[in-house]
């Protein structure tokens, strides 16, 4: 059978396929074993018996043929249900009811119990008396240290200048091979009030370890989608030295309030904000988004924003009651995998 | 919360806030109770147990040095102690004929005379077991008898009736194959039932049966589970196996006939702090950072159970013994509540039924 369409064009393709069917009607009618009954198949339309399945033709050229038949046939009643829709619509005008909304994976999250409520007394009172009251009360101002592992390559070390730009009072050290806990207990007796670790692994850095520092906890991040500053695109110009703002979006459950109150912490508290640049921590499906820009106020409803800073993705691993102490601390909050991610809308923070 | 509600409450839990909680199973809810009205840091619970006569008080060992009385009849705390002496918080409290037991984090075990709310008195006795204390347990049976642990501290067993020395102290094991000292740090105690010997879980993921029965100072067996520092530990019901849990949150049971793991139990993402099995039923609850408190179901099949939700953050120290005890002292309001009790359990356990596990992956959803 020469399929190179002799006919003309695409009604003839369809023409060859019509003649096609229902020689493969009859073919089918013959070929099929067990889920067929095999009937008298009318020679114009293709009535295949119940129980068949386009994937059970063994031909590979006529299967192929066949789906792309169902698939194109598919399409079309597909555009014609919605352009019955339309005119529906428009035909009630004013009447027609409001457009359903599309599910995404964040509108059918799974309804997670540790999501805090506003009103909630216990947690209020837990978080009043945590071990960042004393920032939050405006008792202690931060002080944060940023230091690598060892011997970091370049990436890290301009990623940890541009951090100490956008985190006000912050201090860079090099690591020399020094151990964490011993450098804690001297960082603390120095006042400072967070440790950041940025580790590496084959020149590009990958992780971020926050550990507040008298007695607070330790949070341990996956870091990816390090992007420095010359790396964005129509980027402003560099950071001053005012204090910027903090945006934390989405830190609902319990978790994510600690998490929230730990980016919080990094930053001096201070309602009255002269400079207008600002550093948003995005969470959204457990990933959390730092992007540091520079707004202006066009009007009263415009604003112009340019990206400044570094800019890079967290996932929270674990979270660490106590200072850095990971073979004996206790852990809040594990990531275990296999028992975390079975569900694609369940998410933790 | 009604007082009506407190004889209902199937599991105790204490929080670092200071709050006793009461969770009631069948209506999953659970009702707060303060001594003061108002949540404070510095009742943090870190000891339960429960008082005299049966199950209808409860003692509760605060941070700052008290205990307080509870009555679950009542729902509400009747009274508190000062029990000062030694720095640290409560590693245990036991009761005997009405005199109260108490060990700090410093190591000095008191015993506490009668209540007398009006006398502070002075400790009837006053043992010093070491410092960095880990934990005090008595033991059921023979309720004079208590076990003391800790970090580098090794295990003691005395007896308060008899003399200041301890009836048996427990040898550190032989040199590791590098010959060096292996540390010691004894977390949590249990006696087991018809025998005489001891259970430890330790901070260097191990578990030791001690027997001071046998010449054998050391450990008669030994197991270890995981990579991480053993925080809590109960015995199961028949009594051959123990539960313990780690800092990762991480549950195993282990067969002390044996010394071999004979499952896992999956759900928690943070330290567990406390661990306590149904007397009878193979119930076990949990607790820990993470707050949130579950029931798994230890048998047939093995699998979460109940999770109550910590709308009300907890971080919970302890779960004493619960359930049937409660269940069977209120027999004439008993038979509405059994027969709803098995059934809901049956068809929790059909929604929530999951594969043996034995550290192998498991297709769940929790």
């Amino acid at each position: 059978m020469a399929k190179a369409g002799d006919k003309s064009g695409g009604s003839g393709k369809k023409g060859l396929k019509r003649k096609a069917a229902t020689e493969e009607a009859q073919e089918a009618a013959v070929g099929e074993d067990g889920t067929t009954e095999s009937g008298v198949q009318p020679p114009k339309t293709a009535a295949f018996p119940p129980g068949f399945s386009i994937s059970e033709i063994k031909n590979k050229q006529r299967r192929h043929l066949m789906f792309t038949r169902w698939k194109q046939q598919q399409r079309k009643e597909k555009l014609a249900a919605k352009k019955k829709l339309k005119k529906e619509r428009e035909a009630l005008g004013d009447k027609a009811p409001p457009k359903p909304v599309p599910k995404t994976i964040d509108n059918q999250r799974v309804y997670d119990e540790t999501i805090v409520d506003p009103n909630d007394e216990e947690v209020a009172y837990d978080e009043a008396t945590d071990e960042f009251a004393s920032y939050f009360n405006r008792q202690t101002s931060p002080k944060i240290l940023i230091t690598t592992s060892d011997r970091p390559h370049g990436r890290t070390v301009r990623l940890c200048e541009q951090l100490c730009t956008v985190i006000p009072n912050s201090h860079v050290y090099y690591r020399r091979g020094l151990a964490l806990k011993k450098i804690i207990p001297q960082c603390i007796s120095r006042d400072f009030t967070d440790l950041i670790v940025i580790n590496e692994d084959r020149k590009i850095p990958n992780g971020l370890i926050l550990s507040h520092l008298p007695s607070g906890p330790t949070a341990h991040f996956k870091m990816s989608s390090v992007r420095l500053r010359k790396e964005i695109k129509r980027r402003g110009k560099d950071p001053t030295e005012h204090i910027p703002e903090i945006i934390l979006n989405n830190f609902t459950t319990r978790l994510g309030h600690s998490i929230g109150r730990m980016f919080a912490s990094l930053f001096p508290h201070n309602p009255q904000f002269i400079g207008r640049q600002v550093a948003t921590f995005h969470n959204q499906r457990d990933y959390i988004f730092f992007r540091f820009h520079r707004y202006i106020f066009k009007s009263e409803k415009k604003v112009g924003i340019q990206e400044l800073g570094p800019r890079f993705t967290l996932k929270l691993r674990s979270l660490q009651k106590g200072t850095f102490d990971s073979k004996y601390g206790e852990y809040e909050w594990v990531h275990k995998p296999r028992e975390m991610d079975t569900s694609r809308r369940k998410f933790h923070l | 919360m009604a007082a009506a509600a407190a004889p209902w409450n199937h599991v105790w839990v204490g929080t670092d806030t200071g709050i006793l909680k009461g969770v009631n199973l069948q209506r999953k809810q659970a009702a707060n109770f303060t001594a003061s009205g108002q949540p404070r840091r510095e009742e943090a619970v870190s000891a339960l147990c429960w008082g005299a006569d049966g199950e209808t008080q409860i003692l509760v060992g605060c941070a700052d040095g008290t205990v307080k009385h509870f009555s679950t009849e009542e729902g509400r705390f009747q009274g508190q102690r000062q029990c000062p002496g030694g720095e640290g918080t409560f590693r245990g409290l036991a009761q005997v004929d009405g005199t109260l037991i108490t060990c700090v984090d410093s190591g000095i075990l008191r015993v506490w005379p009668d209540q007398d709310k009006e006398a502070s008195s002075d400790p009837l006795l006053e043992l010093r077991v070491g410092p960095g204390v880990c934990r005090m347990r008595q033991d059921p049976a023979r309720p004079h008898i208590v076990a003391t642990g800790g970090k580098e501290n090794a295990l003691k067993v005395w007896d308060l009736q008899g003399s200041e020395e301890p009836l048996f102290r427990a040898k550190n094991v032989r040199n590791d194959w590098l010959d060096l000292r292996v540390p010691i740090w004894d977390q949590d105690i249990q006696f087991l039932p018809e025998s005489q010997k001891l259970v430890t879980c330790t901070g260097y993921h191990q578990v030791r049966v001690y027997d001071p029965a046998s010449p054998q100072r050391r450990p008669v067996l030994e197991a270890t589970y995981g990579e991480y520092p053993l925080t809590a530990m109960t015995l199961t019901p028949e009594g051959n196996s123990v539960i313990v849990g780690n800092t990762h949150g991480q549950l195993a049971e282990i067969d002390l006939r044996q010394g071999r793991l004979l499952g896992c139990l999956k759900g928690l993402a943070g330290s567990v702090r406390g661990l306590q099995c149904h007397p009878s039923k193979p119930l076990l609850a949990s607790c820990g950072l993470d707050r949130i408190l579950r029931i798994h179901r230890i048998r047939n099949p093995r699998g979460l159970e109940h999770k109550d939700e910590p709308q009300e953050p907890q971080e919970p120290s302890k779960v004493p013994s619960e359930d049937t005890e409660t269940d069977e002292l209120w027999a004439s309001l008993e038979a509405a509540a059994k027969r709803k009790l098995p059934d809901w359990e049956q068809t929790q356990g059909t929604l929530q039924a999951r594969q043996r596990k034995k550290k192998r992956p498991g297709s769940t959803s929790s």
